[in-house]
């Protein structure tokens, strides 16, 4: 039977649910807590006790990341690569590389001093948003509306001890309907998508914030413009993260790291199941 | 049959279905703290403290 590890940190219900529907789709699943099995470096075969395919899925983004790393190096088959996990995981190279493949993305800067960011800020007009480069659930992401709003907001960011803090992330704000439309693309294919809604009183649709998920329908440009982004980080399993503009859609965002279970409730496609079957896929090649 | 273990932190009964999987959460109903299931053997449970939320943690 063709075999493949879930590695993991903390056993989500979207974990959970792969491990079932890989049983289901006739795999067999090994599950890997990668805070309880070191890797030796300077081994270069293959770990035993590890399926030649491995289906990364960590919340902490930085564990999954090096374990990745190693992991390939030893020859294993990782979904997503690290390769994949690092740009995902990176909203500057994320923006960087959309751009470069020609996909519509926000207009956005990058600044590496308080002067330089406030300056490209008012040069673009308010409202900005400012991110982090490596973040998540929308931790930290704001909406800027003025200078001295800017200005506080980079001075609380300079006291942070990550030195990331300081790479400030400018980004247009876009003017959408209060949803955006997340794709899930599995080897190429959209196989579902929802409209995240922001939740009242706030304006990301982070479904860990309180967004709520709808069914969405992508066809045609969208659904086009979804595979390619997907494609240009060689990603698996990533849900892409689209807006609708004036000027037709954008994609702002690129996920390695999938939480599904908001979108299995409206979906009327098994989530888990699509990506066992191509992790099974790959495990008989 | 879940099995019933009790919170380390206020002693109230913590139920874990026997089928829990290592890595799993479950939370204290009384007080809301959080455990990690580090294993299910012979109808008893092991528990550890959870990871707090890193910054690092998510989509």
């Amino acid at each position: 039977m063709a075999e493949a590890t879930i590695i993991y940190d903390r056993l989500r219900w979207e974990e959970k649910q792969l491990y079932e529907k890989g049983s289901e789709v006739g795999l067999n699943v090994k599950l890997v807590d990668v805070k309880e099995r070191p890797l030796e470096l300077t081994s270069t075969r293959l770990a035993e006790d590890i399926s030649h395919v491995v289906l990364q899925r960590t919340i902490s983004h930085y564990r999954g990341l090096y374990y990745s790393f190693v992991l390939e190096n030893q020859g294993h088959y990782v979904i997503n690569s690290f390769v994949s996990s690092l740009i995902c995981g990176n909203k500057l190279l994320t923006t960087q590389l959309l751009a470069k493949s020609g996909i519509p993305t926000p207009k956005t800067y990058v600044a590496f001093s308080q002067e330089s960011a406030v300056d490209i800020m008012e040069k673009m007009g308010y409202p900005v948003v400012l991110k982090p480069i490596v973040g998540s659930w929308g931790r930290m992401v704001a909406k800027i509306i003025n200078r001295e709003q800017a200005e506080s907001l980079l001075e609380a960011r300079e006291l942070l001890t990550d030195p990331q803090q300081q790479i400030y992330y400018i980004q247009e704000y876009i003017k959408r309907p209060p949803r955006d439309i997340r794709g899930i693309v599995v080897n190429g294919r959209v196989i579902t998508a929802y409209y995240r809604y922001q939740p009242e009183g706030d304006w990301r649709t982070n479904i860990a914030r309180g967004g709520k998920a709808e069914l969405a329908k992508v066809d045609g440009e969208l659904e086009d413009l979804m595979i390619r982004a997907s494609n240009i980080v060689s990603g698996k399993v990533i849900g892409v993260d689209a807006m609708e503009t004036s000027d037709g859609y954008v994609i702002h965002e690129l996920n390695n790291n999938l939480e599904f279970h908001g979108a299995s409730e409206v979906s009327d496609v098994d989530i888990a199941k699509e990506i066992m079957e191509y992790v099974k896929e790959e495990a008989a090649r | 049959m879940p099995i019933v273990t009790k919170c380390k932190e206020c002693g109230a009964d913590i139920e874990v279905p026997d089928d829990a999987l290592p890595g799993e959460i479950v939370s204290c109903p009384d007080c809301g703290i959080e455990y990690e299931v580090v294993k299910i053997e012979n109808g008893k449970v092991d528990l550890k403290l959870a990871e707090n939320v890193g910054e690092d943690w998510g989509e």
